[in-house]
């Protein structure tokens, strides 16, 4: 394995953070910080708590994982797609370079960016209400399970986009309001009966589920359910990306 | 036309650093671009790839750089297949490709260590010195490279390409749009490879840059290669000679008497050209002097021309029409 192009790659994919602090890190604390103000304020004084937990807090999970899944997806969709547009690719597809390579430096480098800005949000809420984490070895594995997937997804639309419009597409028209819709700021046992059943067809239900679960010992569908469609979405994210590099798709003339 | 074609049992192994076998290339939307193409790089040497645009240069190379997939046909580099093997082929290459594609946020220094650890080797920071110092680029190496000129940035490609210090390497159109401080600059980097051994592929529009620097010239048009020959014989051999007589008087027409010969007139009547096969066993000169003077016409001196390489390209691109 070429650990070096690996380090190399994702040290750059790194620094581009660092370039970039006020866009990949502040803005999505700052906006973190408006939901607490929106929903604690505005709907945590209708709703006070949600099987004994305060609403503020009860959407702390939520809104991390909301953060984790458009950030990883971003992160990761950008980085590659960055090259492909300004032509730079050409270095990584002449470089001895395999393509899990490629993968583990780009996926892995969003996935530790969405990561810091997940424990980062976990601190910023802190300061706004009482947090415990009743599992916090499966509350990581959550988190960590999540932007991994999140951010082959965000490979897989970073090779699929040939244009900006495209990779803003699947985040902003999927990813996005599934989150919204995926328990982060309730629970799906205040929906009615029929949109219960309907929102167990979102997968990011039991992404958010499980890790409220990981918080609070609270969850939707059961933890085992939770970890298996990870895994699930893991792979079959892994198994479009083998096919991507098995036929050199919109990489690879 | 005489063409000389490479053959597998032309070059041994051994002395090959680029092999190229039954190599088709047909794109997605039908075009082919290149067609059963058969070529041997020998190792050392400078070889030049010439063709009008769109002959298939730049496919052919990326193929040996694995940024395409080759539809038909072989490839190696230093014996290793590039599609099978594509780890121990590529490190062996260093590629500059012909558009200047850079990462123009970072700085010089680092998208030339960025280079190097790609190809997985270990840092080596006397290395990049020397590359940067070389190319002129010392001074510039905490800039970022958007705020380069055109020629710095592409000095700056050149740079990452010998990062990692390649055995072979690439040059898609390096002295493109560059002036000609640059390009002198850039053509002693280039002799000081070749001194270390290095194998230099070379596609430019510069044919005169071929001409004398190439130790061998092969000719693509078409997806096809048309020809491939050492660069001296390329000119000894499809190099016509022209010598040219000063007239002592200018002449209105040249004369029936001296019809059979490939004679034209040129600066207002002043010069009698006359055109011919230096390689030919008859020149045709001493008939043609002895012509000339039966006919009363003189001459004040003369020279001869031999063809350019540009001039041999065109005639060959022409005819293959």
């Amino acid at each position: 394995m070429n650990l070096r192009a690996i380090a190399a790659i994702y040290r750059f994919e790194m620094a581009r953070t660092r370039r970039t602090l006020l866009q990949s890190i502040v803005a999505p604390v700052i906006s973190t910080s408006l939901y607490f103000v929106v929903f604690g304020s505005a709907i945590g004084s209708r709703i006070t708590e949600v099987d004994g937990v305060s609403y503020g807090a009860f959407i702390v999970p939520g809104l991390i994982m909301l953060n984790l899944l458009t950030q990883s997806v971003s992160n990761a969709s950008f980085g590659i797609y960055f090259p492909k547009f300004t032509g730079t690719i050409y270095e990584i597809l002449s470089a001895p370079v395999s393509y899990l390579e490629i993968v583990l430096s780009y996926a892995g480098a969003a996935a530790t960016k969405s990561i810091m800005l997940g424990l980062i949000i976990l601190v910023t809420a802190a300061l706004f209400v009482p947090l415990r984490i009743e599992h916090p070895f499966w509350m990581l594995l959550f988190m960590f399970l999540t932007a991994a997937t999140f951010s082959l997804l965000g490979f897989i639309i970073g090779i699929w986009a040939d244009n900006f419009e495209k990779l803003q597409l699947v985040p902003l028209l999927i990813v996005t309001p599934l989150t919204f819709l995926g328990g982060s700021f309730y629970s799906i046992h205040m929906l009615p009966p029929l949109w219960q059943k309907v929102t167990l067809f979102n997968p990011v239900v039991y992404l958010v589920s499980g890790f409220r679960w990981s918080f609070y010992g609270l969850a939707d569908v059961s933890v085992g359910l939770s970890l298996g469609m990870i895994v699930l979405f893991l792979a079959i994210c892994l198994g479009v990306i083998a096919w991507i590099f098995r036929t050199g798709y919109r990489l690879r003339t | 036309m005489q063409t000389s074609l490479p053959h597998a049992a032309d070059e041994a192994q051994a002395d090959v650093a680029v092999r190229v076998r039954g190599l088709g290339k047909t794109y997605a939307g039908g075009f082919t671009a290149l067609q059963d193409v058969d070529l041997d790089i020998r190792k050392g040497e400078l070889f030049a790839l010439l063709g009008p645009n769109g002959a298939g240069k730049t496919t052919l190379i990326s193929i040996v750089c694995g940024i395409v997939n080759p539809s038909r046909g072989t490839v190696t580099a230093d014996g290793h297949d590039v599609t099978r093997e594509y780890r121990a082929a590529r490190e062996k290459i260093g590629l500059v490709p012909q558009e200047l594609t850079t990462d123009a946020f970072e700085t010089v220094w680092n998208t030339v260590s960025f280079s190097r650890g790609l190809f997985g080797k270990s840092k080596k920071p006397a290395h990049i010195e020397k590359i940067l110092r070389d190319l002129s680029l010392w001074d510039k190496k905490d800039s970022k490279i958007m705020m380069l000129s055109g020629g710095m940035k592409r000095r700056v490609m050149i740079a990452k390409a010998l990062s990692h210090e390649p055995e072979i390497l690439f040059l898609d159109e390096p002295t493109a749009g560059v002036d000609v401080e640059l390009r002198r600059d850039m053509w002693e980097v280039v002799r000081g490879l070749r001194e270390r051994g290095v194998t230099i592929i070379l596609t430019t529009h510069y044919i005169e840059e071929a001409e004398q620097m190439a130790d061998r010239v092969g000719v693509i048009n078409k997806g096809r290669i048309m020809l491939v020959e050492d660069t001296a014989e390329l000119m000894r051999k499809l190099g016509e000679k022209r010598l040219i007589l000063q007239l002592s008087e200018p002449l209105e027409r040249i004369p029936e008497s001296l019809s059979a010969h490939r004679l034209e007139l040129g600066a207002d009547g002043h010069e009698l050209i006359y055109t011919y096969d230096a390689q030919g066993e008859r020149t045709g000169i001493t008939g043609l002097l002895r012509e000339l003077s039966a006919a009363g016409i003189t001459f004040r001196d003369l020279s001869t021309k031999q063809s350019s390489l540009e001039e041999i390209f065109v005639n060959l691109v022409r005819s293959s029409r």
